[in-house]
Formats: C-alpha cells, structure tokens, sequence
C-alpha cells in the first residue's frame, strides 16, 4: 500500500552524526551553542531565573499595599535607600510595579515561554534536525540575555529602574525631569527593550520558516501537534507586531533625548513651561497596543497550545475539534489585531470607534470559548491520568475561564468607563493572561522535562506545588474585582489613604498572605526543578505513552535529533484510543498498513489506493467472520 | 549510505533561509506602516501637516535606487548565466549607487534644514516624519549594503554557484524590496505635502 516505507537506513546515518560531536568544546555546547534543544534550556532557565524575580519584587509591593504604615527594618538593610527607615520609597514602588509587569509580561511569559518551547517542540514535533537558522537562534538567545541583564541592571543605578508603568506612556516616561524613574532607568528599560524585540523576532522568524519549509515526509499542516501550530501562529502575531513596538519607541527614544514633539504637547514641568507643541501622547497608545495586544495572545496561545496537547494525552483522547481548534487559533491571531482600541476607551476616543473596538472585542469571546468547550470536550469521559502537566493544564483552562468572563466586562466601552485602571482590571490580566499563561508554562515544563533534561521530576511534590499555586492564585486575584467593582485605582502607593478605600485593608493584608504563600510554594517547584535535572528518575523513551514525533527521537540528545533518517508521518496526533487497536495510542510514525484492525474509511480521505486496500481488507475479514 | 545523502541535503537546503529573509521583509515593512500610520494619526489628530514642498533631490535619489535595482538584476542574471565577471561589474555599481543613493538622501537633508530651515527637532512632528521616514530607510540601506557586500566577497571567493546564488537572492530581495519601500515612503511624502 501507498503508505509503507521501510526504515532501512538508520545505522548507517549514525555515524556520519558521530562526527559532529568531536566539534564542541565547553563553549560551543553549552554557551555559544546553536543546537535547538540547548537553547531551549538556556530561555527556559533565564526565564525561570526572572520569574523568581519579579515575583520577590511582587511580594515586595504587596507587603507595602497589606501594611502602608509599619516600618520593616529589614527592608531598608535590603534595600538600602529605596527603602529609607524600613518603608518602600513611594518611587520605588512604582518602579517595582514596572518592573514586574515588563519582566512577567516579556522575559518570562514572551521570551521564556516561546522561546524555550517553540524552540525545543518545532524541530522535535515538526521533524526537522534543527531550526532553518541555527545561527539566527543563538543569537536571538543572546539578545534575551544582553535585555535581562540590562533590565535588571537599572536597579544598581542612582535613581532606580523605569518607573512609568509597564506601558511607559508619554509624557510621564518622555520627561526624564518628571519623576526618579524616567530618568537613566527609563533608557535603560528601553535599550533593554529594543535587544528584547530584536531577540523576539530573530527568534519568531526562524520558528515560522521553520514550520513551513522543514516539516519532514507526510507531515502536512493537518498532521501538526496543536502545539506547533500554536507556536507558528504566535511566532506571526510577532513578527507583525514587534516592528510597531519599534516605531513608538523610536519616537519615544527621540522625544526624550533630543527634543522632538511626537508625543508632547503644552508641558509644565515643576512650574516651568517647556518647549513642546503640537505632539500627542495619543498616538504613543495607538503604536504601543498596536504590539501591546497581540502581545497578550502571544504569551496565551503558546499556553494554549501546550495544554492541548498535555490534555489530549492524559485523556487519552483525540483532542475535541482538532481542526476548530486551528481555525479558532487562526482566528484569535487574525481578531488580535483589530481590537486594540480597548484598551484606550477612555483617552477620549470618538465612541462610534469605540463602539467598533467594542464589537471586534467581544467577537474574541467566540474562537476562546470553542476553545475552552474542546478543552473541556476532551476531557469529558477520557481515561484521565491526573499528571502534574495534566493539573496545570487542566488550571489552565479553569484560570481562562474565570478571567475571560471579566473580558467580557471589560471589553464593553460603557462599563469600562467605571472599572479602567481599577484593581479589576489587574484581576483579570492577572487571570485569563498572567496565571493562565505560567499554568500552560509550568504544565508544559512538567511534560517535557523528560525531553530536556532526560529524567522525571517528582509527582509529589508537584501536585504539593500545583495545589497551594492554584489555590493560592485564586484567594490572590479573586479578591481584586470586588475592590475594582468598588473603585480602588491600580498602582497606588497607599491607597487607603483615602477614606473611601481604607476598608480594603483587610482584605489587602489577607491577599498578601496569600501571595506570600504562592511565592513559597515555588520552592517546591524549584526544588524539584534543580534536583530532578541531576538526580531525577531516569525516564524512558516515551514516558507519557504520547504520539508525537518528539518521543521517536531518543533520550540522549544528539545533534540532528534523530540518527538517521528523520522519520515519516502517517497520521495525525491524536489517535488516542482508537477502537479495534490493542494499544491506547498509535504514534504518528505508525504507518497504517500496520493498524489494519483499527483504520476507518475516514483516514484514506485522499488515498484511493489505501481505501481500496482497507476495503479489501475489510471484505476478507468479514468473510473470515462468517466462516466461523 | 541514503541516510548520509540525505543528511547532506538537509544542510543544502537554502530554502528555509531564503524565507528568513521574506519575514524579515515582512517585519520591516511593518515598522515602516507603523510609522506611515503614526503619521496619519498625527496630523489627522493634530491639525498640523508638512505644508511644504519638497526639495527636488528626493526625484535624483529615487531615480538613482531604481538605476540600482535594475543594475542588481543584470547581476543575478549575469550570476545564473555563469557571467562572473559581469555579476561582480553590476554588483559594484549597484554597491555605488546605494552609496550614491545615501549621498543624496542626506543631500536632502542638508537642504531641508540650512536652506529651507526643516528641522528635525520642530514642534510641528509632521516635519520630523520626514527625517524618521528617510532616515529608518536609510538604516535599512545601510544593511541592504551589507548584504550587497557578503555577494560580492562570495562572488570572489569560488564558493559553490549554490551558495552565490543564494547570496544574490537574499540580497535581491532585500534591495529590491527596499527600492519598492522607498518609492512608497517618497509617495506618501508627497501625497501629504500639504
């Protein structure tokens, strides 16, 4: 039949891989390498290493927010002068803020995310020896690194890291006189931002390149992981959308240092009229969400895709809707770009626009709930094996749910009017894009740890990690929508302060515990993280009895992937449990001429000669039955 | 033995690396929208526009990059017909009249502001457009230049037609793709004069 190949050639291709070892030294393998699944840990541990970060500056904020007026000696031996007799400087709060959100939102969940699971799934999943630019990639590492270390650098400087908020509007961010964290941190934000980008795209061209020029034999589109498919689509959102980021920081970066009106328009600062005329802080806001909500399909979809697969598997079952699980991909990547007004509703925009930012808005709602019912379809009935990875995504889908209905709120221009830059609004980022996200992260860092790093990490303790993370994320965020139902603005330094806000104490006291408890049940995680990379349990070739192709390739990670020739595909990813087949999962390498009692008609749709051979087959069966 | 052919010829395959380079085409014809975009925004918002004429060396430069894309073309040509030494002819002068290309830009630029008194710091940002428009394209000249260079040091060094080829490609694409973003820039510009 059409479908058979014979896999004759894989001793012999071994050597010819041999030679390419004798080449690395220290420095080319674990440095400077550009081998995929290397530079796949690299992202993953930087990205790791700045998530434990910016979550210390979290607490860090959140013990200024729970206890506005108590004096924490400790803080200022820590901080020194950016916490001056023990109680964080009104500045540096700011700055914390900031600095949290740019690190969350781009290093871990953008760089960290992507970088670390595009890089190491496209080429294993797609069936490909490397990316289509090993050298592009490394360099596109690279430029992560140079932006962490510079983005982290601006808090060893004299007035402090970028303080304007994540977002870094003009005028605030343009005046480097207007406050302590548009000055020198500010540039450094935005150095640090452009290697970021540069490094975002070098990396989101090579994945879409590698998507479409280097799938092996048989792997069509329609045969690609979830996964992959949620990468290559990520990987565009950011090609397109990066450049634009670009263009308003360039203006930016003019308007601050050499005294251009992009942005600025009639200044008074400290009493002094400054010389700005005609610019307008609006059109910073277009360019910047113009990136700004892509974006937040870039950190959710890569999330998104890596559930699917980590659901599907531990169902034991096709996922629900493969193909409106593309299309709905296709269609949130599409939406993405016209929806950007929402976030601007109230900067006096004309309210038909906002009526039409509305409309495209609240049109998203449909491609995430076709998600979230497959998510759910899968799971409905399936074989579940209650993995740490499945937990994480199974928090995925719950997270999304939860958070995406306050969208719903919010995408609205009418009650936007009530609840922008309220606590509601940091409660439902920090839901459907912030702990959805790390939940995708963390379930995909479950998964394929065994893949990276050769080994298993300890259920136990990630079940401990899963359940005090998933509970403490809700007694977190759940508690914000009440206070920005009630008014309470994001990013104030004491706002109970205020006789209006001042009986949310209690329940800011009560969410900081909370944080803190979530902060300390990553130890867990990292505990097992460190451990399990040296001295895990050894795992198998196929420790998740999964069917994609990365779980061909062996344990011990050999540059090109696969000795030999790459295998082909025969099938989709998905045949969980098929009926009439003696094993749960059928792995895409499987050709069909060897699953004959359990093919359908349905999978020789453009294989004449297969179905005429199946239907041969069919016949001859049933008259065998006969007989007996 | 089919398995190491076959190895061979996936570390051959320029395709995926010609395709880097159209998405990063695309990518750069995104930063130039946004900044034409920004532009609309701006003066739509604003009220303010360039309300000037244009100095007429901006017509000599766009003139000069088509020259150059054409003469980029008799290069490939000559570069598939196996003609090397008139690949190497036509790539030096189209590495000259990028360079030219550059001269005149800045040309431009001396014009707008000791004579016609254009600065790019101005409260009115219509006008700094026009330095930001010319001078992010003159950035991407600088690297098309680049590209031009790396096809003729591989023009010169007897590597593989594939690989001259391939570097004649990369490099096409790109210039031409530049020649294409300049007349839409100059367009733009002109369209918005008043």
């Amino acid at each position: 039949m059409s479908t058979l190949a014979i896999h004759d050639h894989g001793v012999a291709g071994h050597d010819h891989d041999h030679e390419h070892h004798h080449h690395d030294t220290f420095i080319t393998k674990y440095v400077f390498s550009q081998d995929h699944k290397m530079i796949a840990k690299q992202f993953l541990i930087t990205g790791i290493t700045m998530a434990v970060i910016a979550m210390l500056l979290s607490i860090l904020f959140r013990i200024q927010l729970a206890y506005p007026d108590k004096s924490f000696p400790l803080l200022e031996t820590l901080l020194g002068r950016f916490a001056p007799n023990g109680r964080l400087d009104p500045q540096f709060y700011l700055s914390l803020v900031t600095i949290h959100g740019t690190i969350m939102v781009f290093f871990v969940l953008t760089a960290g995310l992507s970088g670390t699971f595009s890089n190491l799934l496209i080429p294993l999943q797609v069936g490909a020896r490397d990316m289509a630019s090993p050298f592009i990639n490394m360099l596109s590492y690279w430029f992560f690194f140079a932006a962490s270390v510079i983005m982290l650098s601006s808090f060893f400087i004299q007035k402090g890291p970028a303080g304007g908020g994540w977002t870094i509007y003009p005028p605030l961010s343009a005046l480097p006189k207007a406050m302590n964290g548009s000055e020198l941190g500010m540039t450094l934000w935005l150095i640090s931002m452009v290697c970021f980008i540069a490094s975002s795209l070098m990396g989101g061209i090579n994945y879409v390149s590698t998507v479409l020029n280097m799938r092996t034999k048989g792997m069509d589109l329609w045969k690609m992981p979830l996964t992959v498919w949620a990468f290559f689509l990520t990987a565009i959102l950011g090609v397109l959308s990066f450049p634009v980021l670009v263009a308003g920081v360039v203006l930016l970066i003019f308007d601050r240092s050499f005294g251009t009106s992009f942005y600025l328009s009639d200044i008074v600062l400290n009493g002094k009229i400054m010389p700005y005329e005609g610019g307008s802080p609006i059109l910073f806001q277009h360019l910047f969400w113009f990136l700004g909500h892509p974006e937040v399909y870039i950190v959710i979809m890569p999330a998104m895709g890596i559930s699917s697969e980590v659901i599907a598997v531990n169902s034991r079952k096709p996922i629900f809707g493969y193909h409106a699980m593309v299309y709905s991909l296709i269609g949130i990547t599409t939406l993405s770009f016209i929806v950007w007004g929402h976030h601007m509703f109230v900067t006096g925009m004309n309210p038909f626009l906002g009526g039409v930012f509305m409309i495209t808005t609240l049109i998203i709602a449909v491609p995430s709930a076709v998600k979230t019912f497959n998510w759910l379809a899968t799971l409905w009935r399936g074989n579940i094996r209650f993995t740490p990875a499945m937990l994480f995504a199974i928090g995925l889908v719950s997270f999304f749910i939860s958070g995406g209905i306050t969208g719903i709120f919010l995408g609205n221009a009418a009650l936007d009017i009530n609840l922008h830059d309220t606590y509601f609004v940091v409660a439902h980022f920090h839901l459907v894009m912030g702990s959805a996200a790390i939940f995708g992260m963390l379930a995909g860092v479950y998964h394929w740890f065994p893949k990276m790093f050769g080994r298993l990490m300890d259920e136990k303790l990630g079940f401990l990690h899963f359940w005090l993370t998933f509970i403490c994320a809700y007694l977190v965020f759940f508690p914000m929508h009440f206070m920005g139902l009630d008014g309470v603005p994001r990013r104030y330094y004491a706002m109970t302060e205020f006789p209006a806000f001042n009986h949310w104490l209690s329940v800011n006291t009560f969410i900081t515990w909370a944080a803190i408890t979530a902060g300390l049940a990553q130890i867990a995680f990292l505990y097992n993280f460190i451990h399990s990379i040296f001295w895990g349990k050894k795992t198998t070739q196929n420790p998740w009895n999964a069917n994609t192709l990365e779980w061909t390739a062996p344990v011990e990670h050999i540059h090109g992937n696969w000795p030999g020739e790459i295998p082909t595909v025969y099938r989709w990813p998905y045949d969980y449990s098929k009926p009439g087949h003696d094993a749960d999962f059928i792995m895409q390498t499987t050709p069909l001429s060897e699953t004959m009692s359990s093919n359908l008609p349905h999978d020789f749709e453009d294989n004449p000669a297969g179905l005429q051979q199946y239907n041969e087959w069919a016949k001859t069966q049933r008259s065998s039955e006969e007989v007996k | 033995m089919m398995a190491q052919i076959q190895h061979e010829k996936d570390r051959l395959d320029l395709t995926p690396k010609k395709f880097v380079m159209w998405l990063f085409v695309f990518a750069s014809f995104m930063i130039f929208a946004a900044f034409t975009s920004g532009f609309i925004v701006y003066v739509g918002g604003k009220g303010h526009g360039i309300n000037v004429i244009l100095p007429d060396v901006f017509k000599y430069s766009t003139a000069v990059i088509i020259i150059s894309s054409v003469t980029l073309f008799l290069a490939s040509r000559a570069a598939k017909r196996l003609e090397f030494g008139k690949q190497r002819l036509f790539l030096w002068l189209t590495f000259a009249l990028g360079i030219l290309f550059c001269a005149i830009q800045f040309d431009g630029w001396y014009i707008l502001t000791n004579k016609m008194g254009i600065y790019f710091v101005n409260p009115n940002a219509a006008r700094s457009f026009i330095y930001i428009l010319t001078g992010v394209h003159i950035l991407h000249i600088f690297a098309g230049l680049m590209f031009l260079l790396g096809a003729l040091i591989t023009s010169y060094r007897n590597k593989p037609q594939a690989i001259n080829l391939y570097r004649m490609e990369i490099s096409s694409i790109f210039w031409h793709f530049l020649d294409i973003i300049w007349i839409y820039l100059y367009v733009f510009l002109l369209l918005n004069q008043h």
